[in-house]
């Protein structure tokens, strides 16, 4: 059996979890503490790609990220980077879909959070930055941890947008969802099999364990 | 001629307009009133938490708030204003130990980054700590101590910056009457070792007897 879906998947869904986890927690922040202009605007922008259609969504990407996109032609002309075709494609793709998972969960951890803790490092002269990193990021550790693995499962589970963006390129970027879709198509019932039985699998464990781990755990109790 | 601790406060709030003005040298001012009287709002206006529609804070001598129709304006952010909060329900970081909770303040000290004076500050903070009985608690977290215990970290994390103003927002109201009792007693002791200037919000006038040196009564928003 070809494992290379199964790594690649992983390095995909790895990646497109760190941006949407910085990307998340920065929105989460920037919405809902500052006050900045048009906040509902922002916000809705940011959880659209969880209500649009995947194909929606990669046809929007393909768009902005293709060869002559004004971002795609930008890193292509700058750095030489192609998205389109490319795990790299693929990347946008998961973030762009599982960023909202993120936001959501981090920013009903910040709600949740009684801002006087935020007022007494006020007092105690802390600046923004510091009461961030030692207050309002440590007290949503909860939300911030289901928003990782719920981004993680859902970056490893996309498919429509992936697809368009990045095609199904074995060894370069076909995903495991990819994988098998076409190996159904194809009529490769026992990869379809293994690669369902895989993914089923890993995604009820992490969901389980992590279930698990959250009551167990106490926080700050 | 301002007084060390003066401030003017005009804050237009749903039910009525909170007009304070006081100003005092030292000892403790007791702010008595009921609930809903605009104390809070008092102490989060002087603090910088909230801002006051006019008047002015001034904390040591120093103008950290002003704003009227003809002055230049100035409004310090919270953490410049060099003071000490109390909150009502302590707002212990529960994240924290108790001895991290009490450093917390010291380490946005300028002189925390130099060795020789770190050593100082820490040393001022270990001396808080002995005196209000907390050494022993250094490493437990704030969900595990008494309500008593809370009280006298909180009180350690605000004042071991030395700071210029102290602000007690109905510091006895948690505690049961016989922690109470305890408590007020140990008040008594610290008010006088270290004589920080402050301002004690309560509604109880056994506290207010009991504790101020200077009084004010406010009711809707306004001094009685």
């Amino acid at each position: 059996m070809d494992f290379a879906p199964i790594v690649l998947s992983l390095k995909i869904a790895g990646v497109a979890t760190v941006f949407s986890f910085l990307l998340g927690n920065l929105f989460a922040y920037i919405i809902n503490k500052k006050n900045i202009p048009g906040k509902n605007i922002w916000e809705t922008v940011l959880i659209m790609p969880m209500i649009l259609p995947p194909s929606v969504m990669g046809y929007l990407l393909l768009i902005v990220f293709g060869k002559r996109g004004p971002i795609g032609a930008f890193l292509l002309e700058r750095f030489g980077v192609q998205v389109v075709f490319t795990w790299v494609g693929a990347v946008i793709a998961a973030c762009v879909v599982s960023l909202p998972l993120m936001y959501q969960n981090v920013k009903a951890a910040f709600l949740s959070t009684d801002p006087i803790y935020e007022q007494a490092a006020m007092t105690l002269g802390s600046g923004e930055w510091r009461i961030f990193r030692t207050v309002t990021f440590p007290l949503a550790q909860p939300g911030v941890i289901s928003g990782v693995v719920l981004t993680f499962a859902r970056a490893l589970g996309e498919f429509g947008a992936t697809l368009m963006i990045a095609g199904n390129i074995p060894g370069k970027t076909q995903t495991v969802p990819t994988a098998i879709y076409f190996a159904v198509e194809a009529g490769r019932t026992e990869t379809a099999n293994a690669l369902v039985l895989i993914m089923t699998v890993f995604s009820f464990a992490l969901i389980l364990g992590l279930n698990a781990w959250l009551k167990k755990k106490n926080f700050y109790r | 001629m301002r007084k060390k601790i003066d401030f003017h406060i005009i804050k237009k709030l749903d039910l009525f307009t909170l007009n304070v003005r006081c100003g005092f040298d030292s000892g403790v001012l007791v702010v008595r009133g009921e609930s809903g009287a605009g104390k809070t709002t008092l102490l989060n206006c002087i603090a910088g938490l909230c801002a006051p529609d006019e008047g002015f804070v001034s904390i040591g001598g120093e103008t950290v708030f002003l704003r009227n129709a003809r002055e230049a304006r100035i409004d310090r952010p919270v953490r410049a204003r060099g003071l000490g909060y109390l909150f009502q329900s302590y707002a212990l970081f529960p994240n924290m130990t108790v001895e991290q909770n009490v450093l917390y303040g010291l380490r946005n000290k300028p002189d925390y980054r130099d060795r020789a004076r770190r050593k100082d500050l820490l040393e001022y903070a270990d001396y808080i700590m002995e005196t209000f009985g907390i050494s022993g608690l250094r490493k437990k977290r704030p969900g595990v101590i008494s309500g008593g215990e809370k009280q006298r970290v909180a009180l350690s994390r605000a004042i071991v910056t030395k700071p210029g103003l102290l602000l007690l927002d109905e510091p006895f109201s948690a505690l049961d009457e016989e922690t109470k009792a305890v408590v007020y007693g140990e008040f008594k002791l610290f008010k006088e070792r270290f004589r920080i200037p402050t301002i004690l919000i309560t509604h109880n006038d056994a506290e207010c007897e009991m504790f101020g040196d200077h009084r004010m009564h406010i009711k809707a928003g306004a001094v009685v």
